[in-house]
């Protein structure tokens, strides 16, 4: 039976629904086992496979020209990408600094310079088409649940 | 003679994002770099004008895996700076919550991260089902993994960011039924937390270094309470803790951490089991050898972690058999002005919490994590360990064994990345 080519990204946030999926696993791996093939997390592990993605998970907003040439790429070999997160999603709490008075600003202005940050930290949509929302920090397990069963279906 | 660059630009199997870049010449080590390529996220300016009451929930954000242990963290410091005394309950149900997180995160670090280096394997993934012993070892790590997963979401409502835990107590109480229930889960894998031990426990990779170490000491080995002790048993108070780190550049590398007064240091599970073994509960102690502490292997911060496991659901058994927890409203603050620290153990180690609030508001902060405080330590030994490994090894193998030996110490990227240096006037 053929199985969806998964990948599983992380960009700016605190990593939370990565916790989460990884405790998912706890009682789904044997169902998912069967239905798809994970190729990239690098939470899981180092061999990484970016080619012709089925379904892509996006978690993180983007805070970099870097990360924006990375989330890019992954949409090109993607045919469904989904946002995972309120920091995928709307861009917070990653995009704080958005919202920063001028004497924070003032504060951070070094280092957005040395580490060669964008003028803001935005959500994975101002940069590329997003086909799926996962709502909430971390994300809900049921929208995972029920938007991983969509996706399957759409792509096997 | 070996000259090579190796660059490695996404570590796996690691908590957040980082980097490496090493640099040999005619067999010398000339340059090694351990980048975090986290971006900042600026929590200590995001907190500031923030209620007292809100600032749980948002320095939880530092780090989804570690949450609980910055939750608490910071609600202890606000509590200290705000003269308030929280009831025996609320310290049982946060001991309770401690375990839990220890439970799930040590089991994520062991079972996702290391294991698949003692099999040789890149990944849990690669497990082999029809292999016995590796389908055992993997229904064993989900098994242990969700009893800790059920242990916080049965105390603060689920395993990241909790939402129970307030300033001066509670906001839901764990209800007779489901206290049973995980009792009964928490028992089912206690046997399976020994296994995982022995695995560890006979894993023959060895790193050793002589360094310093820094825990939180009391008579429980719980991780939320005690005085700090550093290896030359000088007891320091959380209070104080702060004046003995010094923040260094490392000559060698760009990356940034903290000395204890001028010496290299650890902080974590290792250090934990190495200083307060004796503590151990008593059923732990009762099936688990203890003969290889204490200890200056780099791998047995692994074995700790491993033995910290049954240590947390033996505590939790003990805790939620003789508790009965009844509705309570949190702890008042006493004024609404003041400063505090608070300091608790999180899964990698100590961590530091610093608030200034006036008028019931945060105004500023400061916030050391564990992996900061190992920075100099890590960066120190992946020097000595390259070193040891030429001309022999091929560049491959040694990128391999770099990889094991930063994720047996298991930093914590997205928590060192909330950091930013601010010069206090």
């Amino acid at each position: 039976m053929k199985k969806a080519k998964v990948g599983w990204f992380s960009f700016t946030c605190c990593e939370d629904s990565t916790i989460v999926f990884t405790e998912l696993m706890n009682t789904h791996y044997d169902e998912w086992k069967k239905i798809i093939d994970i190729q990239a997390a690098r939470i899981l592990r180092k061999k990484e496979n970016l080619k012709d993605l089925d379904i892509s998970f996006v978690e993180g907003a983007i805070a970099s020209e870097r990360d924006a040439e990375k989330l890019r790429e992954i949409r090109k070999n993607s045919k469904i990408l989904v946002a995972v997160g309120a920091c995928a999603c709307e861009g917070m709490p990653s995009s704080q600094r958005n919202k920063f008075n001028e004497s924070q600003r003032r504060e951070i202005q070094a280092e957005v310079k040395r580490f060669n940050l964008l003028k803001e930290t935005l959500p994975i949509k101002k940069f590329v088409k997003v086909d799926e929302y996962i709502e909430d920090c971390p994300m809900s397990e049921q929208d995972f649940l029920k938007t991983l069963d969509k996706c399957v279906k759409r792509v096997i | 003679m070996h000259t090579f660059d190796i660059t490695l630009e996404g570590l796996s199997k690691m908590e957040g994002h980082a980097g490496l870049h090493v640099r040999v010449k005619d067999n010398k080590v000339e340059d090694v770099k351990l980048m975090i390529v986290e971006n900042r996220r600026f929590f200590e300016q995001a907190v500031q004008g923030v209620d007292i009451n809100s600032a749980p929930s948002i320095m939880s954000r530092i780090c989804g895996t570690c949450s609980i242990a910055h939750e608490m963290c910071n609600i202890k410091s606000i509590e200290h700076a705000l003269n308030i005394t929280p009831s025996d309950q609320t310290l049982t149900l946060r001991n309770l919550a401690m375990y839990g997180l220890m439970i799930r995160d040590h089991a994520l670090h062991l079972g996702f991260f290391s294991l698949p280096d003692v099999l040789g394997k890149d990944s849990i993934l690669d497990f082999d089902e029809k292999n016995e012993k590796e389908h055992k070892l993997l229904h064993d790590i989900f098994d242990i993994k969700q009893a800790g997963n059920d242990l916080s979401t049965l105390v603060v409502g689920r395993a990241v960011h909790g939402l129970h835990l307030s300033v001066g107590g509670f906001s839901a109480f764990p209800n007779k039924e489901k206290i049973k229930e995980v009792i009964v889960k928490l028992k089912a894998v206690r046997e399976k937390t020994l296994n995982l031990v022995e695995i560890f426990r006979s894993w023959k990779e060895k790193f050793e270094t002589k360094t310093e170490f820094a825990s939180l000491i009391n008579d429980d080995f719980s991780f939320l309470n005690g005085s700090i002790i550093h290896a030359k048993n000088e007891e320091i108070t959380e209070k104080n803790y702060l004046k003995h780190l010094h923040e260094v550049v490392i000559p060698y590398s760009t990356s940034k951490g903290y000395d204890f007064e001028g010496q290299v240091f650890m902080v974590g599970a290792l250090s934990r089991i190495n200083q307060n073994r004796k503590n151990l509960h008593k059923e732990t102690r009762k099936d688990v050898k203890l003969d290889l502490f204490p200890s200056y292997n780099i791998f047995h911060n692994n074995l700790a972690q491993a033995i910290e496991i049954p240590h947390s659901i033996d505590s939790a058994i003990e805790l939620l058999e003789s508790s009965s927890f009844k509705q309570e409203n949190p702890v008042k603050p006493e004024k609404n002005t003041g400063e505090g620290v608070g300091i608790v153990e999180a899964p990698r180690g100590l961590l530091y919490h610093y608030y200034k609030i006036k008028d019931g508001k945060v105004m500023k902060s400061k916030v050391v994590v564990p992996s900061s405080q190992n920075q100099i330590k890590m960066d120190k030994d992946i020097v000595l360990l390259v070193e040891s490994m030429l001309p022999k090894k091929s560049k491959k193998e040694i990128e391999w064994e770099i990889e094991k030996l930063i994720r047996a110490y298991d930093p914590c990227m997205s928590c060192a990345a909330h950091f930013l240096k601010v010069k206090w006037i």
